[in-house]
């Protein structure tokens, strides 16, 4: 291939800082069949380089950087983390490099400074050099004013930075970071990384990080793409997305139609590799090569070509390696009236106050039937305390809550059975099998006999379950837990449905799969309400609410929302720029209030 | 500076970095407070004034058939004993009537001719006591003979006759019996010291490490230049100075608040008792590294010693009176040879024929679990 060699080319006069030569790891799990986690992989990452690890749940992202770190042996092949074999010296490697495991590996009992002079005196850091690294640490992550707050004490994002921080008491050589924005809001998330690009801008340190976030990977001087163990492409994240150029559209759905529509109608297309919906409109990715033939699934639509993204290319890349899982979308057994004239969630004036802390304070929606609505916001913004309260879980402070018709204040009951609910971690379980959890919650909706066992039998067909309806939940993979916990939910046949962060962790393979289904469920008439991290996700939705601090910022169909973000540096903006937009808005303006009052 | 001091030096600098985070950790976390400080006390004052044998009040039925100024006497000394709440009756029907129902635990019976036969030294009383809790029975049992025997004690005292012969039915052990419910707090309170070494050692030890796996802190202290060995130390150090203060406490209450007497040397007793906070250590550290997981450590650290040392230490139970194959197993028990060391200790004295092979024992296992721990933690995840 031409793009390898001018790769060897560059990196002709520099040494690798990380280099496998077929390196495998294979894990015995109990009472299941082995796994090969890495399977004979030959990969590199550069000094002075930020280099992404790229791929689905089960890639191996996780097994290749504690290998790197010494944590675990090999089961053969070599692999050199700073000209040192890892396996005959790992205690060399571990004296040179730093590491964030995926949880940050923070003691949450020890304050932000303690924390910090932990791996300080750990990395033998000198007091003068102290002094000069932890002034320019705290700046870089904002944690100066908290360094006496205990680290269980701070938000996901802080703590995501104060583990970034301790790994920076001193320069490392490498350093390895495990998913480090994964589950972290936006804003969180572009501030880390103005941390890592900074380091590697300016002080040429080197970095090899694992992310969910194709748009990461982008941002990378170089990606390596692992799918099931293997290497899928490594080099410039610019030749990923070179895969499918000429392949990428974006199309305008006819009149009459939504976008939504048009996109589940090209996802199911097997000349289609990847189709999202793109304010609006639907990016397309599709299968064939340049010119006409690429663009024959669109006929009928009017759509104009664009450039490859990184993802487009990844979307492309794993398509070659594995058919695309072509789910049926579900289908109700008795298909609700989508009369979207009808209010399914009325909320007026909802607040709650823990003690003296209001975490919802005065919001207004309103959620017509058959709608899919998304709640997004930071941490702790808000959201998942309105869900509890939507659900009968919570008691508002105050204010008027409306679910399918029924007041959830005077008649909770009432609502409930009307609704289903998918919280946060998904309520399974653990050692129960699917179809014992069914059984449960079948029962707990008071289902029995003849309508029991249906239901059932539709939630192991429609979802899926069938092969591992044995299987004890606690040990299903991360896609099988979130249909399971959805297939729980919509057992009793609720006209809403809440999804608290469901795509939280999974791939983006396993998310497009996950969306088919709800949208299958909206057109059935099922209303929708989903809160997610994944802005992107926020344009499958037909209207949006932004929240922080309690309080809904801004409100609107995806394409009004983005709309917000519009400035002289982004003309067109994402999703998530208009995110970033509104909450610095809001917070800037929340500010000035503070400021004034005092 | 030369290579090793510079190598030695930074080990130390890393040690005590350990070691301040674990006290920190300590001091924070309310439940090894908890388990660290609180419980030794709940246990000292629970063994000091719960568990002693002592009963105060006993209701008891005395039957005199004739009010001799004899018979009057002897019911007089129960009347103004604090054990006792004499009810005073002259038929021996309604007296068992109101045993049977429970009303009197006992009932003292002083026959007729007890005056007369008191002239001549061979006075007889007798004693039925409600035997369904066999231990109250005997504790009664025993009060009963002190008072009689205290009461002719001071008769013959005051030169008055029958004084020593009327202790005929009265054992003149009874004093003895007295002195064992004062005694069993000697016994116990030193006997404490297994269960607190045996917790903080060993309970809290195994939180503290399946705490670091479950919270996925070990996977961030593993890449650093800190080596397995300091891991182990800065873990075992703040637990065994805790332990130390529970020891502190447990023997300054023995001797200052419950006037436990010490034989032995204090020397002995703190040597000992260091050497089995490192075997409880040991166990904790170990089992903890294994398994990995809180709930499970604890459960298998509480199985392992805690539950023995409370039962087949011989602390309680007297090791003699078990079946030869429990006996047997105790034998694998630390907590036996450091109850066998405290008994030594604290009531017998420096009786170095069971010192010295108990010790060598206990010092046997902290080093071999010593070599364990250091085996099972590497710094790695799998």
């Amino acid at each position: 291939m031409s793009s390898a060699s001018t790769e060897a080319g560059a990196h002709a006069q520099r040494a690798p800082a990380l280099l496998a030569r077929e390196l495998t790891r294979r894990f015995t799990p109990k009472d299941r069949p082995v796994v090969t986690a890495l399977d004979a992989v030959s990969l590199a990452a550069y000094h002075g380089e930020l280099t992404a690890l790229v791929g689905p749940d089960g890639a191996g992202k996780t097994t290749l950087l504690r290998l790197a770190a010494g944590l675990i042996a090999p089961d053969g092949g070599s692999l050199a983390v700073l000209g040192v074999d890892v396996a005959r010296d790992p205690q060399q490697v571990q004296d040179r490099i730093s590491y964030m495991p995926q949880r940050f590996g923070l003691y949450e009992d020890l304050s932000v400074l303690e924390n910090l002079e932990l791996y300080a005196d750990l990395h033998g850091v000198s007091a003068e050099q102290r002094a000069q690294r932890y002034p320019a640490l705290f700046e870089m992550t904002a944690l100066g004013p908290f360094r006496t707050r205990l680290a269980g004490q701070l938000s996901g994002g802080m703590k995501q930075k104060l583990g970034l921080a301790c790994t920076l008491v001193r320069q490392p050589e490498l350093l390895l970071l495990d998913e480090p924005t994964v589950g972290v809001d936006p804003l969180s998330r572009r501030e880390l990384w103005e941390i890592v690009q900074h380091l590697v801008d300016d002080q040429g340190l080197t970095v090899l990080m694992s992310t969910a976030y194709l748009d990461e990977a982008e941002r990378c001087s170089r990606s390596i793409v692992l799918y099931q163990g293997t290497v899928l492409t490594q080099g410039p994240p610019a030749e990923v997305a070179g895969g499918s150029a000429g392949a990428c559209f974006l199309a305008t759905p006819p009149p009459g139609q939504s976008a939504r529509s048009v996109q589940a109608q090209l996802l199911d297309r097997p000349d289609v590799v990847d189709a999202v919906p793109d304010g609006g409109r639907v990016r397309v990715v599709t299968r064939g090569a340049h010119g006409e033939a690429a663009a024959q699934p669109l006929r009928g639509l009017s759509a104009e070509p664009v450039a490859a993204r990184y993802e487009d290319g990844f979307m492309q890349l794993l398509q070659q390696r594995v058919s695309r899982e072509r789910t049926q979308p579900l289908t109700i057994a008795r298909p609700l009236s989508a009369d979207s004239g009808q209010l399914a969630v009325r909320v007026q004036r909802l607040v709650k106050r823990f003690g003296a802390f209001v975490a919802v304070d005065h919001i207004n929606f309103e959620v017509r039937r058959g709608e899919i609505f998304g709640v997004l916001g930071p941490n702790g913004a808000g959201k998942t305390t309105t869900f509890r309260m939507l659900c009968g879980l919570l008691a508002p402070s105050g204010g008027e809550l409306y679910v399918a018709g029924a007041n959830v204040r005077t008649a909770p009951a009432a609502a409930r059975q009307r609704l289903g609910y998918v919280a946060q971690k998904f309520s399974l379980y653990g050692p129960l099998t699917v179809l014992e959890n069914l059984e449960f919650f079948a029962s707990a909706y008071g289902l029995r006999g003849e309508a029991k066992r249906a239901r059932i039998a539709w939630a192991l067909q429609q979802f899926e379950l069938g092969d591992r309806a044995a299987a004890v939940s606690a040990q299903l993979p991360g896609g099988y837990k979130q249909r399971l916990a959805m297939a729980a939910a919509l057992l009793h046949e609720p006209e809403i449905l809440f999804l608290d962060e469901p795509t939280s962790g999974t791939d983006p393979l396993a998310r497009r799969v996950f969306w088919r289904r709800i949208t299958g469920l909206a057109e059935q008439g099922v209303t929708i309400i989903i809160t997610t991290h994944f802005m992107q996700e926020a344009e499958y939705c037909d209207h949006v609410a932004i929240m922080d601090g309690g309080r809904v910022l801004a409100q609107g169909s995806p394409a009004e929302i983005r709309r917000r973000g519009q400035s002289a540096a982004t003309p067109d903006p994402r999703m998530e720029d208009a995110f970033i937009a509104i909450v610095e808005e809001a917070r800037a303006a929340a500010g000035r209030d503070a400021q004034a009052v005092a | 500076m030369s290579a090793p001091t510079d190598m030695r030096h930074r080990k130390l600098h890393r040690l005590a970095a350990l070691i301040r985070k674990e006290t920190r950790q300590m001091v924070r976390d309310p439940s090894s407070l908890a388990m660290g400080v609180v419980l030794p006390l709940i246990l000292i004052l629970l063994f000091g004034f719960g568990l002693s044998l002592d009963v105060h009040d006993v209701p008891l039925a005395i039957v005199m058939q004739q009010p001799s100024s004899d018979a009057v006497g002897l019911s007089e000394a129960f009347r103004l004993s604090s054990y006792f709440q004499p009810r005073f009756m002259h038929a021996l029907p309604a007296a068992e009537q109101l045993l049977v129902s429970g009303k009197v635990h006992g009932i003292l019976y002083i026959p007729q001719d007890f005056s007369s036969r008191l002239a001549v030294g061979d006075a007889q009383v007798q004693l039925i006591v409600e035997g369904s809790d066999a231990n109250s029975a005997r504790i009664i049992e025993s009060y009963v003979e002190g008072a009689v025997g205290t009461w002719s004690a001071q008769r013959a005292a005051e030169g008055l006759s029958g004084g020593a012969a009327v202790a005929g039915p009265v054992n003149v052990e009874t004093r003895l019996w007295f002195n064992e419910a004062d005694e069993s707090r000697y016994f116990l309170v030193p006997g404490l010291l297994v269960l607190v070494m045996t917790l903080i050692g060993g309970l809290l030890t195994a939180m503290v490490m399946a705490r670091e796996w479950e919270r996925g802190t070990l996977e961030a202290l593993f890449v650093t230049p800190v080596r397995s060995d300091e891991i182990l130390l800065g873990k075992t150090l703040p637990y065994f100075m805790l332990a130390l203060a529970g020891f502190v406490l447990c023997v300054l209450s023995a001797q200052f608040l419950f006037h436990v007497p010490l034989r032995g040397s204090l020397w002995v007793l703190f040597g000992a008792s260091m050497l089995y906070t490192l075997v409880a250590l040991g166990i904790g550290l170990l089992i903890s590294s294994a398994v990995k997981n809180q709930l499970v450590a604890s459960q298998l650290v509480a199985l392992t010693t805690f539950m023995p040392a409370l039962m087949l230490s011989g602390f309680l139970f007297d090791l003699r009176s078990m079946p030869l194959v429990v006996r047997l197993v105790t034998y694998v028990l630390p907590a036996r040879y450091y109850v066998k060391l405290l008994q030594n200790v604290f009531l017998a004295g420096n009786v170095w024929s069971v010192i010295v092979p108990n010790t060598a024992v206990l010092a046997l296992m902290a080093t071999g679990l010593a070599f364990a721990s250091r085996a099972v933690t590497r710094k790695r995840l799998l």
